[in-house]
């Protein structure tokens, strides 16, 4: 065990500067920003020892920390990451720094509370992937709402309340019943909220069903799953770029990473007897969610989609309860974090030019932003799954996985690399190729060095990932493989 | 005859406001108008001694229950929680509505005295022991508010206000001195302990009884404001002037509270059965009309008193989850639920009306929902206080707010009850969308009104203070908690 509290720190940190940050006005925007740039960097600092002093052995929970916060409801401050949580955080951590990069010149008003805001969440994140009592999670998890809820309507886009209150409205339904489902699980217990505790907890049948509706309400509406995926278009053509990347990036882990850590392992009879109705809702999103964005004709919108039926990839890998699909999942999840991020960052680079998001307004945009074209094509195949690109492993695994439990539904998966495929290249050719569409266009600048910088990151990432995975399939390997074995013990 | 002078010590507190109430009545008639602050003054230090001795008592009895007066007085933790609770609330209240008061011409000596009578019968109220003692802590607390609402007496709202309080407050009152004296005639006493002896053992009239509870269960459910009962709130909320609304809508709930405990809970928990259900019926009646109302609100004071009907709606859920088939297990974790509830409502009810009281100024209510558009750029800083006002009363974490509501229904589900947990976390649900409209305006919109906010020190101290408390003690919540169950524990 370690005696520096790295988890705490990759928590708080963030945190603190956040609320540092928001004692300026925008007086000092130049100061705001580059304290947050500080700040972030700051956090990604501290999460690297995780990952390097993290045993790939174990499927235990490492860099435990544990201190009582509320004994009158035995809620303990219980942080912990296994291989399945520690990426999220880097990812988050990561993501955080180029957010704060991406926002640096389009947002000019209230600097400082928009800083802050993705400082705090960040934060808030990192406690949710670091939680190990129910309570602590719920908190984060919650909390996480107020600063997106913000973002989204004081620097969204002209319909920006409706789209902020839809994603807190359609959120916050989900968790109240998860919070009710906590309850139950704290009363079954005999008092405890810890995690680890739920996971050894025995339940009869119908409460492990009703439960797992809970959760599913909860989490499904995170993820996305069809059909309560409404809130996501909505919410993310109205947000600013950063909150955009932040939505697809890392929020909509939590409802997978919720499924990962509550449905399947405190629940494994339920979720076996409810895999097929969860395999079905993952192959709508991933057929009918992938023929929905063909048809779209806003950037955001179209890739807002392709992010619903990216995390039906996920879902479906979860519960075909084999390591193929499980580890693809994750693999996706990271991977969807990397590429989603950067085609938001480039439909904002493109967006802070021309304020428009139709992808009727554009065309021929290589001919004027020749190194954005090079970046975006990247993104846009491994948006597609391009083999040496991070999106092929996840989508590979799991196709591999599903062919493994059911040759039509692993059929069906693949469908994916044909749709997918269809609306990001289709979407790249009309956007960037052809004859230059209009004098807006003509007068485009290329991309500055603080975007290079950020889009150049992510392509590392997307490459390296997809070149060398290892690095980031063997920490998870015997958490996955550990939670497999749970998965095969009934609770009954 | 033999008089021996009854133990004072639990009532120490009590008497020393009256005495102070006296003296502030007579120095005040010698004071021109500029000196009102010695007034003002004199009744903060009434609060201030009065929290001193009520500590002093608790210190003395070690916090075990001393009754005295016949035992139609008692001196228990919980009252010593609930008293303190009420001393702040209104200390803060008289902070935030000095300036209100002066520039409407409110800032006269018959305001602290109202004040600190009403006070006295909130304290009353939470020392009884007796039916009588209650009833006649009730009255003078109302009777103060009455005439509290009508102090501005040249408004015709606040009359209008002040007439259907008093019309239907004497109605209540009626009500529950009606199941008094029927809960009297089955069992022969009105001390509460001996009602509660007397339903254990004497077997009494049932019927008799349980017309009786129906009638004090009414009478108390006027008072708390919850569904059917709760018809006064928006337009007594909405009349009286700001400063008195936050009088009524913050202490006065603890002495409710309070009320609602030693009536149901000390004398009448023989017939927990029936009151239970009478309390889940209005709980969901509470929260759904509540919630449901409030989303159609224009005027932000009738908002947050259907959001008031609303939270004591929550709260009773609390009250209704103490005894399952007759095992009391559950009970102190459920009361003590539901009292932290009401001192977490008050806390947050005094921090919302007080950023009303701060936008308002000489000429300018401001009680519309559009009062508060674009605050964020008008002062950043009130506008984050009341983003966590807000937040904590929609029971988002994490403000206190949450902790209020979990350890409310922690009780329900321990109590099987789950599918009324359900209901109401999805009337909280629906209650979220109003709260989160004042962010909305606050964060969202520009402002349509650019007078500067410039309160003074103390109230933008206090007010501070108060909004940072949401937020504090949703880190931090255990201490509160624990207070509140040794509290109920301890009865």
């Amino acid at each position: 065990m370690n005696s520096t509290p790295w988890l705490s720190l990759t928590i708080w940190i963030p945190i603190l500067f956040g609320l540092a940050v928001l004692m300026f006005s925008d007086r000092h925007a130049a100061l705001v920003r580059k304290l947050s740039l500080v700040g972030a960097l700051f956090g990604l600092a501290v999460s690297i020892p995780l990952y390097v002093g993290f045993n790939t052995q174990t499927s235990a929970m490492q860099f435990v920390e544990f201190s009582r916060w509320i004994p009158r409801f035995n809620i303990n401050y219980n942080l912990g990451v296994d291989g399945i949580s520690l990426l999220f955080i880097l990812l988050n951590s990561f993501i955080t720094v180029l957010v704060v990069l991406a926002g640096w010149e389009s947002i000019q008003k209230r600097v400082a509370q928009y800083m802050a805001a993705f400082l705090i969440m960040s934060g808030l994140l990192n406690g949710v992937f670091a939680a190990l009592d129910a309570m602590l999670f719920y908190v984060f998890f919650e909390a996480t709402l107020i600063p997106m809820y913000l973002v989204i309507g004081v620097w969204g886009g002209p319909n920006r309340v409706y789209a902020a209150v839809k994603f807190f409205l359609y959120t916050l339904l989900g968790s109240l019943l998860m919070l009710v489902a906590f309850l139950y699980l704290f009363d079954q217990s005999g008092g405890s909220f810890s995690i680890l505790d739920w996971h050894k907890l025995p339940i009869a049948m119908t409460p492990q069903i009703l439960l797992f509706f809970a959760f599913f309400l909860a989490f499904a509406v995170k993820v996305p799953m069809w059909p309560v995926h409404t809130w996501l278009p909505d919410a993310h053509v109205e947000a600013p770029t950063g909150g955009s990347a932040v939505l697809a990036a890392i929020l909509l882990k939590l409802g997978a990473y919720g499924f990962i850590r509550f449905s399947l392992p405190v629940l494994p009879d339920a979720s076996h007897a409810l895999s097929g109705f969860m395999i079905a809702l993952s192959l709508i999103a991933v057929v009918y969610i992938g023929l929905v964005a063909i048809a779209q004709t806003d950037m955001k919108k179209l890739i807002a989609y392709s992010s619903i039926a990216h995390m039906g990839f996920v879902t479906l890998g979860f519960f075909i309860f084999n390591a193929y699909g499980m580890e693809g999942a994750l693999v996706q999840m990271v991977s969807h974090g990397f590429v989603s991020a950067a085609m938001f960052l480039c439909v904002g680079v493109m967006y802070d030019r021309m304020h428009s998001r139709n992808i009727a307004d554009y065309g021929g945009v290589v001919n004027t932003m020749p190194k954005f074209a090079a970046l975006m094509m990247l993104f846009a195949m491994a948006n597609c799954g391009l083999p040496a690109t991070s999106g092929f492993v996840g989508e590979f695994m799991v196709i591999l996985g599903a062919v493994k439990y059911n040759f039509w539904i692993g059929f069906l998966a693949a469908t994916t690399l044909i749709f997918g495929a269809a609306y990001t290249l289709w979407m790249y050719k009309r956007v960037i190729f052809g004859a230059v569409a209009n004098d807006h266009v003509a007068k485009l600048k290329d991309i500055g060095a603080r975007e290079f910088l950020v889009l150049a990151l992510l392509a590392l990432a997307v490459l390296g990932m997809g070149l060398y995975p290892q690095p980031f399939t063997e920490v998870m390997h015997a958490s996955v493989n550990d939670l497999l074995q749970h998965l095969t013990v009934s609770k009954l | 005859m033999n008089f021996t002078m009854p133990n004072l010590l639990p009532a120490y507190p009590e008497i020393f406001l009256l005495i102070m109430v006296s003296i502030i009545l007579v120095v005040d008639l010698f004071l021109p108008q500029r000196l009102r602050f010695v007034t003002y003054a004199l009744t903060q230090l009434a609060l201030l001694g009065s929290a001193m001795l009520t500590l002093d008592v608790a210190v003395l009895t070690q916090g075990i229950a001393t009754y005295t007066f016949s035992n139609m007085f008692v001196a228990d933790l919980m009252g010593h929680v609930l008293k303190i609770g009420a001393y702040i609330a209104l200390f803060t209240t008289l902070v935030y509505s000095r300036a209100y008061l002066a520039d409407r011409g409110m800032w006269k000596g018959e305001f602290f005295a109202l004040v600190l009578f009403a006070l006295m019968g909130m304290m009353v109220m939470i020392s009884a022991n007796h039916f009588l003692t209650l009833y006649l802590g009730l009255e003078l607390l109302s009777l103060s508010l009455y005439a509290l609402v009508a102090l501005d007496r040249d408004s015709a709202r606040s009359t209008e206000a002040a007439m259907k309080y008093f019309v239907l407050g004497a109605l209540a009152s009626g009500l529950l001195l009606y199941g008094m004296s029927m809960i009297y005639g089955a069992t022969g006493t009105l001390d509460i302990s001996q009602v509660a002896y007397a339903i254990g053992t004497a077997n009494p009239n049932k019927i008799v009884l349980t017309f009786g509870l129906v009638f004090l269960v009414s009478g108390m459910a006027f008072k708390l404001g919850v569904v059917p009962f709760h018809m006064w709130i928006p337009d007594v909320y909405h009349g009286a002037p700001t400063a008195m609304t936050l009088i009524i809508g913050s202490a006065p709930k603890l002495a409710a509270f309070a009320m609602a405990m030693r009536l149901l809970v000390l004398g009448l928990l023989g017939l927990a059965v029936d009151w239970q259900q009478m309390l889940v019926i209005m709980a969901v009646l509470s929260m759904a009309l509540g919630n449901l109302a409030a989303i159609a609100q224009t005027n932000i004071k009738r908002m947050l008193a259907y959001s008031t009907i609303s939270h004591m709606g929550f709260m009773l859920l609390g009250l209704l989850a103490g005894v399952v088939n007759g095992n009391w297990l559950n009970a102190p974790d459920a009361y003590s639920a539901a009292m932290f509830y009401v001192v977490i409502y008050v806390l947050t009810t005094l921090g919302t009306f007080g950023m009303v009281l701060l936008l308002s100024r000489a000429g300018f209510e401001a009680e519309n929902l559009d009062d508060f558009k674009g605050l964020n750029a008008r002062s950043p800083w009130y506008a984050f206080i009341m983003l966590l006002l807000m937040f904590s009363l929609a029971g988002v974490p994490p403000t206190v707010g949450f902790y209020a509501k979990l350890s409310v229904l922690q009780p329900l589900l321990a109590a099987d009850m789950t599918w009324l947990a359900v209901v109401a976390v999805l009337f909280s649900l629906i209650g979220a969308f109003y709260y989160l409209r004042i962010v909305k305006l606050m964060y969202f919109d520009e402002p349509t009104d650019t007078a500067p906010i410039a309160p003074s020190l103390d109230v933008s101290v206090l007010i501070s203070v108060n909004g940072l408390a949401v937020l504090a003690l949703g880190i931090m919540p255990q201490s509160l908690m624990a207070l509140c169950y040794y509290s109920i524990k301890a009865l």
